[in-house]
């Protein structure tokens, strides 16, 4: 049984194996998972269990995810927080968490988002966009350059 | 803090977001002592003038300021005569036009443009507007037109007219306004309202505002009445031009219902917002801004460039 899953730890463990080196994100936003897969990429040797639509007590509904041997980077942290705010970050080796996580949200972002505003001087690749955190959640940012604030849902991760 | 110990020596001037009250007043202090300043304190220094789009009372306004101070100006007001239409980058332009001039001033379709120009070399940069974002010196004029008109910046009761969706000059000041305490009234049809996100950064400054469809609803209670022009490029409908277009012309006879009590505004050009009827109502100060904008850039070129009236 894996130490990770503190919530209804009986019936993950029972859907999800246990970890013996790796990652895992719990309490992504349900709906999200794949998106996080894709931030992550999957060009790594270790196996992925991904679960969606888990019932949570703290957060109703969410998904879940198990990496095999690998660690997340700050930069992925950042990417993932923009997507899912609330997401617990835990590290396995040896089949026990030596450290666990919430995101936080930097107060600039540099190069995660593209400005959805055409108008906008990044709209040229060439430009690298950054962006200021005006709330982490519910997310909201200005871009540094147009100074548009937007949410979460107006916003494309680069 | 005093005005003479505020330095903005090698700042740039590109949002009116970056500057705090303090430095604000201090823009507008300098101003009034450079109403009828004509001494060459700019002598040998240059100003390089990029348009990217044209945009000629800015462009004449600024050259007037740096030319009577005794600076000189070069530069395009058309970005086709520039290496940009043969694709060369913003940051590149800037790094090569560092080399000819002083102080850069730009004008630029692209939101952020400013921005970036400033990034990219060690003058200070001057925003003369970048898309719908940003117009500082705009702003400072206005500010410096209400100062003098009414004797203060707070306490006021200002209406915002006409096209409240797109205006960049309504953005800027309705913004900057929020360092002072004043109630705002947010006149426009119901496809030019403000964007949400102006109101919700009201909300969050504590500042006084309604919005309402009929000025002359709200119009005797007025300080200062801020119109601007709807722009038809704004619209893909020309019908819904149409519906709006002269929904908020204002002429002597309507102003007349409401007492000569009222400062008129506009950033012009005008089309038909303002009926010539109103050029010579007391309250009339939209020339008056035109003339201040000089004024304030004399200002802004002095007190960037660090030198001072002597």
């Amino acid at each position: 049984m894996s130490e990770v899953t503190n919530e209804r730890s009986t019936q993950l463990g029972y859907k999800v194996s246990a970890l013996r080196e790796g990652t895992v994100i719990d309490h992504l936003v349900a709906g999200t998972a794949l998106k996080v897969i894709d931030i992550l990429g999957l060009d790594f040797k270790g196996s992925v269990t991904v679960g969606l639509n888990y019932e949570s007590d703290k957060v109703g509904s969410k998904d879940i995810i198990k990496i095999e041997r690998r660690e997340v980077t700050q930069e992925e942290v950042a990417r993932i927080a923009l997507v899912s705010p609330r997401a617990t970050f835990s590290i396995i080796r040896d089949f026990q968490v030596v450290d666990k996580f919430q995101p936080v949200l930097p107060e600039v972002i540099d190069n995660l988002i593209r400005c959805p505003n055409p108008s906008c001087v990044t709209s040229d690749d060439r430009v690298a966009t950054s962006f200021i955190v005006l709330r982490s959640d519910p997310l909201r940012v200005r871009c540094h350059y147009c100074e548009r604030a937007m949410k979460k849902e107006e916003i494309e991760l680069l | 803090m005093t005005t003479e110990t505020l330095s903005l020596v090698g700042r740039d001037l590109i949002s009116m977001r970056d500057f705090t009250r303090d430095e604000l007043l201090a823009f507008l202090d300098e101003a009034r002592a450079f109403e009828d300043f004509r001494e060459p304190i700019l002598l040998g220094l240059v100003l390089g003038s990029l348009f990217f789009e044209p945009s000629t009372r800015t462009n004449l306004s600024f050259s007037g300021a740096m030319q009577r101070l005794g600076g000189s100006v070069l530069g395009f007001a058309d970005s086709k005569v520039s290496s940009t239409a043969k694709g060369e980058s913003l940051a590149d332009t800037i790094r090569a036009v560092e080399n000819y001039c002083d102080i850069i001033l730009l004008r630029h379709p692209l939101e952020g443009a400013a921005r970036l120009a400033a990034e990219s070399t060690g003058l200070p940069v001057i925003n003369a507007g970048d898309g719908t974002n940003q117009h500082p010196t705009q702003t400072l004029l206005d500010l410096y037109t209400i100062q003098q008109r009414r004797g203060r910046l707070d306490n006021l009761k200002i209406a915002f007219i006409g096209d409240l969706k797109y205006s960049r000059t309504v953005h800027s000041l309705i913004d900057t306004l929020a360092h002072f305490d004043n109630e705002l009234f947010l006149i426009s049809p119901p496809t030019l309202r403000i964007p949400a996100e102006f109101l919700e950064e009201l909300d969050a400054r504590g500042t006084v505002y309604s919005e309402d469809e009929d000025f002359f609803a709200v119009a005797k209670d007025v300080d200062i009445l801020y119109t601007t022009r709807i722009q038809q490029e704004r619209f893909p409908d020309p019908v819904e031009y149409e519906k709006v277009k002269n929904a908020y012309r204002i002429d002597r006879e309507g102003l007349q219902k409401i007492g000569d009590e009222i400062t008129l505004m506009h950033p012009l050009p005008r089309v038909n917002e303002i009926a010539t009827d109103l050029d010579d109502y007391p309250g009339s100060a939209y020339f008056e801004q035109v003339r201040n904008g000089v004024t304030i850039r004399k200002a802004v070129l002095s007190m960037l460039l660090g030198k001072p009236r002597v």
